[in-house]
């Protein structure tokens, strides 16, 4: 008898939140996708955001995505070959992977205060790209380690042994017969946290700013589509132009988590 | 005696952390002849290949005391070049290791790591695939990846890989095992022709191919050597009781 | 020998940049302690994380209404993601036909992946309205939020609750099953009081992932500052009030904001290294 009452409780709970995910969905991409015109992606925003498009916005996010993965990117690379190739002892990994799974766990509004009194002000780079980029390199630090990590992993020992038995030195090792082996995991992380720096919306107000100008460099404030969908929705400016700015974060988001499991498929199969 | 040597081995003892893999070797290898290290699983036949060219250094918790000479010279010797060593002593290894990549770059593998430049590649990839009689299967698809080879083209894939480097020494652990006969007698008789130009140590797969291509031999017993001689005094009048028990099969 | 040399120095390099994340961590405390203890000091840590009454233009900054507010969105939102989180682990890993697990996990996976905005938005559209008319109150809730982000902890909870129950050993659920149990009966028995510290680990974090969330917070609380005294009531959470504040905010009203961050930073930094603990100890 319990048997069959908790089986029907469980279906409920996964289909509900099934259920939940597609309303919600459906509810922005009904009213969103209509808006997502070529103009849309043309224009910028004007009037405060009430008219145009987000154009501004989308070079602003791409901006501070690709400030943000050319620096965490070596950093995050160069700690996984560290941890996995060039140490044995379990203090000195113990410390850097704790402090990166701390890091990881840290909240965006926090990274957010860091950035600002650090980039913003400290040194002196004001809302900017650059400061955005930074601090958002800090949040995806963890996670392109830990993807890096996990690829470098699934390479075969006798691979190392090959290498070194041929005369090859670790660097060599590493650069020759590792790295690009690694190479699709390291990608699929870079593209996990292409996904996250599109949503993220705390830290990038507090570090980039909110200026609907068309940026003209690294130290030019700028406001990406994550932020720019919360001030619509907040201050109520538009319904309509929350609803295509939110439909397009979907759409983006959707096609960005479908590459990085593709991904992630076909190189656990190589695995295997 | 020394003088003649190739490899001195001097009252060598390995450790893997507490555990003591190799006890006393005491061996002397000539070049240019082919000597074999055989006996039941587990007697530390590979740990002393491994040794021979420091492989064992990427071990965590490796130890060793004694003394290996090659050409007179201690390996151990700090200043010594690791990368130089490995070169001049290569090894290969029981199960076919084809790095993922095409024919031509995994016998190109040591010497572009060292720094040849590439037009001596093509020569000398050409020469090293012809030493390992594998030249003429492969030469028409050289860019074609290395892992489509068959078990027996892969394993001469990993002596041509060695001969590149244009080595003095080579290692073979078991190289034939998990091959066909026809491709054994071809890696056996590619062997016997290395000869000429190398000195070969190898553990063989049984000691039936110890004695078709070996010229001397040496028993190994539970990380000792137990006794060592020509191929012809070994098989056909041991000295010592365990190896005349272990060539007619009393145990192993 | 060049070649030994220039190994040495990439080994070097090496070890400074797998230093990165640790002298990052160290770097936000030093900067939001810097900005933040002085004002803590200033008035009392008592005054500040008891005091009732945050009003900054007056000079009064205490933040136990947002304390409170963190505390019972945070407590909602497990109530209603502990439950659903374990019981679609439990489908994952039991009881699924292939197909349903072709749907649940890519949907899992985007949950995960959705910007926080747009829950924020969608619960303000959506649930709010509901929240106002059927049951009272603002609509703009701690009922509200704890339902959003019951939801968005959901991920965390799952795929670590998930993870545990498959690193099971098969026997354990072969035994319970050849006792004479009934499929569920093991489950319940068996295998989720094994699978304990993972189930725990992945709450502590789904905790923290929900203290930490800000964005759909804002968009969904209503932001009064008073001690929320229903399920009903609007509220701030410990992130909401630097979300929404920072913006305008300076000086004294400023530091205060960042020493708020610092009473989170402590209150994250406990949970998580809890939860990292526990799953070390999981692992062996």
């Amino acid at each position: 008898m319990t048997q069959s009452i908790a089986k029907i409780l469980i279906w409920i709970a996964a289909l509900s939140t099934i259920v939940v995910m597609v309303l919600i969905l459906f509810q922005i991409l009904r009213e969103g996708l209509p808006i997502l015109q070529l103009r849309f992606f043309l224009e910028s925003p004007r009037s405060m955001g009430r008219e145009g498009g987000i154009l501004s916005t989308m070079i602003g996010t791409i901006a501070l995505t690709v400030v943000a993965i050319i620096f965490a990117t070596p950093l995050g690379v160069g700690t996984a070959i560290f941890l996995r190739e060039y140490t044995r002892e379990r203090k000195i990994s113990r410390i850097i992977r704790f402090g990166t799974d701390c890091l990881a766990g840290v909240p965006s509004i926090i990274f957010g205060l860091f950035g600002f009194v650090f980039f913003v002000i400290h040194l002196n780079m004001g809302w900017s790209i650059l400061s955005g980029g930074l601090t958002l390199a800090a949040m995806i630090l963890p996670t392109i380690i830990c993807t890096t990590e996990e690829a470098i992993k699934t390479i075969p020992y006798s691979y190392r042994e090959v290498s070194y038995s041929l005369g090859g030195t670790k660097w060599q090792t590493v650069t020759h017969a590792i790295l690009p082996n690694a190479l699709p995991g390291i990608f699929t992380g870079i593209i996990l946290s292409v996904g996250r720096s599109i949503g993220e919306t705390a830290a990038v107000i507090l570090t980039a700013g909110s200026s609907l100008v068309m940026p003209t460099s690294l130290f030019s404030p700028i406001r990406t589509m994550a932020v720019h969908f919360y001030i619509l929705a907040r201050e109520g400016i538009s319904m309509e132009m929350a609803y295509g700015t939110g439909a397009t974060l979907i759409l983006l988001v959707l096609m960005i988590n479908t590459i990085a499991q593709w991904l992630i498929n076909r190189y656990i199969r190589h695995r295997t | 005696m020394d003088q003649g040597s190739k490899i001195v081995i001097k009252d060598f003892n390995f450790y893997y952390d507490s555990v003591q893999a190799l006890m006393n070797i005491n061996l002397h290898i000539r070049p240019n002849e082919i000597f074999t290290l055989f006996g039941p699983a587990r007697s530390g036949k590979t740990t002393l290949l491994k040794s021979l060219n420091r492989l064992t250094d990427l071990i965590f918790g490796a130890r060793h005391t004694g003394t290996i000479l090659l050409d007179g010279k201690d390996i151990y010797e700090p200043r010594l070049s690791l990368t130089q060593l490995r070169r001049r002593v290569g090894i290969v290894f029981d199960l076919p290791t084809p790095l993922p990549m095409s024919i031509f770059d995994n016998v190109a593998y040591g010497p572009k790591l060292s720094g040849k430049t590439k037009k001596c590649l093509n020569e000398m990839v050409e020469k090293a695939l012809t030493s390992a009689v594998l030249w003429d299967e492969v030469k028409d698809r050289l860019h074609t990846s290395a892992l489509r080879l068959s078990g027996g083209q892969q394993q001469r894939l990993c002596i041509a890989r060695i001969l590149a480097l244009e080595p003095e020494v080579v290692l073979l652990d078991e190289p034939c095992s998990g091959l066909d006969p026809v491709s054994t007698a071809n890696i056996e008789e590619t062997l016997i022709q290395l000869k000429k130009d190398y000195t070969i140590i190898l553990v063989p797969h049984n000691i039936q191919q110890a004695s078709r291509v070996a010229d001397q031999a040496g028993f190994f017993l539970s990380g000792e050597l137990v006794e060592e001689g020509s191929v012809y005094q070994i098989f056909t009048k041991p000295r010592e009781k365990q190896t005349e028990d272990y060539i007619t099969g009393r145990f192993g | 020998m060049m070649v030994e040399i220039k190994e040495k120095i990439i080994e070097k390099m090496l070890l400074l940049i797998a230093f990165s994340s640790i002298s990052i961590l160290a770097l936000i405390a030093i900067f939001i302690f810097g900005e933040g203890l002085p004002l803590i000091w200033k008035i009392g840590p008592k005054a500040f994380i008891l005091g009732e009454r945050w009003v900054p233009s007056q000079g009064s900054f205490g933040i136990l209404p947002m304390i409170f507010g963190s505390f019972w969105v945070t407590l909602g939102a497990l109530l209603l993601g502990i439950p659903l989180g374990l019981a679609c682990a439990i489908f994952l890993c039991e009881w699924t036909p292939p197909w349903a697990a072709m749907v649940l996990r890519p949907t899992m996976q985007l949950l995960a992946a959705i910007p926080s905005v747009i829950y924020g938005f969608w619960g303000l559209i959506v649930l709010v309205p509901l929240v106002r008319n059927y049951l009272g109150g603002p609509g703009l809730s701690i009922l509200s939020g704890s339902m959003i982000l019951g939801f968005m902890v959901l991920p965390t909870i799952i795929s670590i609750s998930e993870d545990s129950l498959r690193a099971l050993p098969p026997s354990f659920k072969a035994g319970g099953l050849a006792l004479g149990a009934t499929h569920w009966q093991t489950i319940w028995r068996v295998l989720i009081p094994a699978a304990r510290s993972g189930i725990v680990a992945s709450i502590i974090l789904g905790m923290g992932r929900a203290i930490g969330e800000t964005m759909a917070m804002i968009m969904i609380l209503g932001n009064a500052v008073k001690m929320p005294s229903s399920f009903l009531d609007s509220a701030r959470t410990l992130t909401t009030n630097i979300g929404i504040e920072m913006g305008y905010a300076s000086g004294e009203h400023r530091q205060a904001l960042f020493a708020t961050g610092v009473i989170l930073f402590f209150i994250i930094m406990i949970l998580n290294s809890s939860a990292i603990i526990l799953s070390r100890r999981r692992m062996g």
